[in-house]
């Protein structure tokens, strides 16, 4: 009987047909509507870059590091749907335009966006903040004071901090009103390479605005 | 406890679920089944209720896919000229007249013999997934090993 039991155990097929079986799914999945969030990994200067949609628009955009990105699947999964599958063929717009982005052949991103993960003062201080153009920079008690409420600039630094949508709903363009960076849910790091990419002036236009005020 | 997400449950799973389609409807059929399964499994996951067992949840639905399967075949069984250039892909290891007795087994053997064999379930999870006592999967385990020896020594 053993020589039996190890025949059963060994029927190993191949990977691949696995795979392939796996991928055939995905298509069916996507063509009758189940995938309520999709999401790729994407590569970019700032490191994979996890993106998420939901037939409503871009929903995550999510940095890797200290909060790693099998978390943020986990969290989506509760938050919009458990439905949730890597379909990289529905992300390519998404892709392409952080691609460009990244290339600095694009200033403003035309990708509809989801703000479900968002509420109350956090939302409208993310709305604000994306409409910061190009190459610009805010301040934390501006966006909080845009936002209704003009003390609440930690309450702001927070909200940005949770940015859902990093990059595209542009929080690392808010910085400290003495010029400072500040904070920045992806590392500082990042804020800094982003800022620079977007033409490097931001330490002075900040410092500008805060004497300005 | 929490669900995970689809994909997760998809990379969990997907080697040992294919695996035991193989091996229990042959690998001619086990694609279309193991779209069938994660299919209906993605139709049905958010109104999931205990995600405490998914694997015996996914197995389940592979189980009756299965069955769904022997069924079509046994109304198309008519033997018609096999058509030699497209014959089926190998079974799963080289041991064709063992994998032609699991398939010949009644489904609730053949299903209970894989899952403790192939997939090294426990017989409390077997008897959830064909829906009886885990007593009766101990059973039919041991029934349907009985059958395959006798295929086996033949």
């Amino acid at each position: 009987m053993n020589e039996f039991q190890q025949a059963l155990r060994s029927a190993r097929p191949e990977r691949e047909r696995a795979e392939a079986a796996a991928k055939a799914v995905l298509a069916r999945a996507e063509r009758e509507g189940l995938v309520d969030v999709a999401y790729a990994l994407v590569d970019s200067p700032v490191g994979t870059l996890l993106i998420a949609e939901t037939r409503k628009g871009l929903v995550r955009v999510a940095f890797d590091g200290n909060y790693p990105h099998d978390k943020v699947l986990q969290e989506l999964a509760e938050d919009v749907s458990p439905r949730v599958l890597e379909s990289p063929a529905r992300l390519d717009d998404a892709r392409r335009e952080l691609d460009e982005y990244f290339e600095g052949r694009r200033t403003d991103f035309e990708l509809p966006l989801d703000w479900r993960l968002t509420r109350g003062f956090g939302r409208r201080v993310l709305r604000n903040t994306a409409r910061i153009p190009y190459g610009r920079v805010s301040t934390y008690k501006t966006v909080a004071g845009e936002a209704g409420s003009p003390r609440g600039a930690r309450a702001a630094g927070n909200a940005l901090g949770a940015n859902p949508i990093a990059i595209v709903v542009p929080c690392h363009r808010v910085l400290h009103s003495g010029g400072g960076l500040g904070g920045y849910g992806g590392g500082l790091d990042r804020k800094e390479f982003l800022l620079k990419l977007e033409g490097g002036r931001w330490k002075e236009t900040a410092r500008a605005r805060s004497s300005a005020a | 406890m929490r669900t995970p997400p689809f994909q997760a449950l998809l990379d969990e799973h997907r080697d040992d679920v294919y695996r035991f389609l193989v091996a229990s409807v042959g690998p001619h059929d086990a694609d279309d089944c193991f779209q069938e399964t994660f299919v209906a499994a993605l139709r049905t996951y958010p109104r999931l209720r205990d995600a405490a067992n998914l694997r015996a949840w996914l197995f389940t639905i592979a189980h009756r896919k299965a069955i769904d399967a022997h069924r079509a075949r046994g109304r198309r069984a008519v033997p018609v000229e096999v058509l030699p250039e497209q014959a089926a892909p190998p079974p799963p290891d080289g041991e064709p007249a063992l994998w032609a007795a699991v398939q010949g087994l009644p489904s609730k053997q053949r299903a209970a013999v894989l899952h403790r064999y192939v997939n090294d379930l426990p017989y409390a999870d077997i008897g959830r997934i064909v829906g009886c006592s885990e007593a009766a999967a101990r059973q039919n385990v041991r029934a349907g090993l009985a059958t395959l020896r006798g295929a086996w020594e033949r």
